[in-house]
């Protein structure tokens, strides 16, 4: 007990230190810019950074992590929410944290390490008083400002596997595509089972969220990917790359798979459920899933391919994440 | 805001905007000013994309209530998918109230045009072609609304799909009408959706030409109050090359409307010709399934007056050779599974109708144990049907 108080103090001292350190830098987020009806044509405009080029939050700027990470081509990504002056999170089960309207996420997707990082984009979700607005910034190749993509683009990169892809900043709309619900936009990264409990206790600490849930953290750390029981690893990875659309009220609801992390019935997360849709995606193959054969199995196929029409996630990635490849695999394999 | 003021800004908000419209002309960066301009309209806004060809890397999508996207035609606004980098079809839509209007979606790597949980669209006058023929690489589906209420789809032609050409899926109140759909595996497919019209089109050179089906374990099911009916089911005779393990992979060549499970399908005044398999098959849902919600019998399908023309006489159907023998050349227009769930919604056809039958014992039961025989069932001379279709509004909306 006494190791998780300190910890706990730890922490809050971190969440204190971000916070003094931009108050030095004089920086202030644009509650107007957030909150107001057009699109900001720079991520200047929002004053989310004190130094936006280092990545260094303005105050109320918090950075957090998720135990397992949606993959995007082996971005680096560098994930922050904005809360305004004396508003709070509000804890939901071990579902999706609940923002006060004015909140901001932000995400920045960068590659290379050290003094060759390079900064690709920067995507914001807004919470105005209407619902949610996606959009994505392209970051100029002197790194010094990210301007509005809405129509997206394209980015030649090389992927910490070495292999240089074509990386694709989504357009408004794509944002909307997996950050949908019954048709509003809304956030998928921030559930409190796939955040680690010390930061949510340290957000507590700090004022800035009600009370740590129930199954705050129970989703494994994709850390130790290689190792341990396949089972959580895959269905967590599955949840984090694949629920948002393929649930219900999602983009891919018409689908019929159901892959969220709560999903226990066998049929919905796609053992012996055959294609609806997928067309090749199939790969010739008959069912979603094939316990004991992940080359018989749908899942495996469209994992591993790079080809649209066939490549799931549709968006999103441009290579294949081996590792996250191996452990659907495995659990595949292990299934009896 | 004080009350008054507000009642103002809704009286405002009430009145009709004038519209705009966004012209886009191909030609340098046209991909990316039509993208910039799907989401940058305004509910009523019309984006007007000129002559010519423009080539995409990636997926289109529109996620504005109200648009319309008019091009100059299907042979000359052409929007071209062949070297499409992502996405997992041309067009996505996923507002209410949206026209898609003449122009072309060319060689996507997916589907062609889909619209998901889109309400009240029209689909008019749009070509979507693979233009290398038929192969299992082609995409999917053609036009493909799904998941929405109030569709109508007019005066397209889809060329080359995988799957279906024009796909109407876990959807409701539906007209497909005066399309040409040519060189699909299936060339029009409605997939657990009620409400159905499907008349005066043009379904020829594919595999199958009108499928009506009804699959277990979707989100939405008890499809059913489908018309098939005025439209010219001929010579579908291309090799099935929809890649394996997909629904329609199934379907023999040869097959001029095959309906699957469904409840309430109505066949009438059509002109079948040249359909080697059978012109019409009336089957139960035959793999196994694990749904309780599921009916998986073809119940209340009727098959009214037709013009049955030469059919049935290649049938690619084990114990060809027997068959053909047994009923003297050509198997006669109506194949039936023979299940009925009850008597009341057995199959009924009309006055001259003729056929034969598997007498099948229970669905999933083997074809190999089926007994066939001509179809013995009395004529009805007079039934009962919905009036089925797009709603009213959207007929008023091409006007």
């Amino acid at each position: 007990m006494r190791l998780g108080a300190g910890l706990l103090v730890a922490a809050a001292l971190a969440l204190g230190g971000v916070v003094a350190q931009a108050h030095l830098a004089g920086a202030r987020v644009s509650d107007a810019a957030v909150m107001g009806e057009g699109f900001p044509p720079t991520l200047g405009a929002f004053g989310f950074f004190a130094d936006a080029a280092r990545q260094v939050p303005a105050p109320g700027v918090i950075a957090y992590e998720l135990n397992t990470p949606l993959w995007s081509d082996g971005a680096e990504k560098l994930r922050f929410i904005y809360l305004p002056a004396g508003t709070r999170l509000a804890a939901d089960g071990e579902g999706l944290l609940r923002f006060p309207v004015g909140a901001a996420i932000i995400k920045t997707f960068a590659f290379g390490k050290g003094a060759e990082r390079r900064l690709i984009e920067t995507r914001v979700l807004l919470h105005r008083a209407d619902g949610w607005v996606a959009l994505p910034y392209r970051w100029n190749a002197e790194q010094t400002e990210a301007r509005l993509a809405l129509a997206g683009g394209r980015v030649e990169v090389v992927t910490p596997a070495g292999e240089a892809i074509s990386y694709a900043i989504p357009n408004k709309n794509q944002c909307k595509t997996c950050h949908s619900l019954d048709g509003a936009v809304i956030p998928i990264g921030p559930k409190a089972r796939n955040l680690s409990a010390r930061w949510l206790a340290a957000m507590v600490a700090a004022g800035r969220l009600d009370r740590v849930p129930e199954g705050a953290g129970s989703q494994p750390r994709w850390d130790g990917a290689a190792k341990g029981p396949a089972a959580p690893l895959a269905r967590a990875y599955l949840d984090v790359n694949c629920a948002h659309c393929h649930r219900p009220g999602g983009s891919a609801s018409n689908s019929g798979l159901d892959l969220r992390w709560e999903q226990a019935e066998p049929h919905a997360i796609g053992i012996f459920k055959r294609p609806v849709a997928a067309g090749r995606g199939a790969g010739g193959h008959e069912f979603a899933i094939v316990p004991g054969q992940p080359d018989r199995s749908i899942l495996i196929y469209r994992m591993e391919s790079t080809e649209p029409g066939v490549a799931m996630p549709e968006l999103g990635r441009s290579s294949t994440d081996h590792r996250g490849v191996a452990v659907v695999r495995r659990w595949i394999a292990e299934m009896r | 805001m004080n009350r008054l003021a507000l009642a103002a800004a809704l009286l405002c908000s009430a009145a009709p905007l004038a519209a705009e419209v966004h012209r886009i002309e191909p030609g340098e960066g046209a991909a990316a000013r039509l993208q910039e301009a799907l989401i940058l309209a305004a509910p009523g806004d019309v984006i007007e994309i000129g002559e010519g060809r423009i080539a995409l890397n990636d997926g289109l999508s529109l996620d504005v209530d109200g648009v319309t996207v008019q091009g100059q035609g299907m042979d000359k606004t052409i929007l071209d998918f062949t070297d499409q980098q992502g996405a997992g079809e041309g067009l996505l839509v996923t507002s209410d109230n949206v026209t898609l209007r003449g122009f072309a979606i060319e060689n996507p790597k997916g589907d062609g045009i889909k619209s998901k949980g889109a309400d009240n669209i029209i689909y008019d006058s749009l070509r979507v072609e693979w233009t290398g023929g038929p192969k299992p690489t082609n995409g999917a589906y053609g036009i493909y609304p799904v998941e929405s209420t109030g569709v109508l789809v007019q005066r397209s032609k889809v060329v080359g799909a995988s799957d279906a050409g024009i796909y109407v899926g876990q959807s409701r109140d539906i007209t497909v009408r005066g399309n040409l759909v040519e060189f699909n595996v299936a060339g029009i497919e409605i997939e657990n959706s009620r409400n159905a019209l499907v008349e005066k089109n043009i379904a020829t050179r594919n595999t199958g030409g009108l499928l009506v089906f009804d699959l277990p374990g979707l989100p939405v099911m008890g499809g059913g109050n489908v018309i098939l009916r005025g439209n010219v089911v001929k010579d579908n005779d291309t090799p099935n090359f929809a890649p394996p393990g997909n629904i329609v992979a199934s379907v023999r060549r040869g097959t001029g409307a095959l309906v699957m499970a469904n409840d309430g399908v109505l066949i009438e005044n059509n002109s079948f010709e040249g359909n080697a398999t059978a012109h019409v098959m009336v089957i139960a849902y035959m793999q196994p399934f694990d749904d309780p919600r599921y009916n998986p019998h073809a119940r209340n399908v009727i098959i009214g007056p037709n013009a049955f023309g030469r059919g049935g006489d290649d049938p690619q159907l084990e114990g060809k050779e027997a068959l053909l023998a047994a009923f003297g050349g050509a198997l006669p227009p109506v194949l039936w599974d023979g299940l009925a769930q009850s008597p009341e919604s057995a199959l009924k056809i009309a006055p001259g109708v003729t056929g034969w039958t598997l007498n099948l014992a229970q669905p999933g039961q083997s074809i190999a144990e089926a007994r066939p025989g001509p179809l013995m069932l009395t004529p009805v001379e007079t039934w009962e049907f919905p009036e089925v279709g797009a709603p009213a509004a959207l007929e008023a909306r091409l006007k």
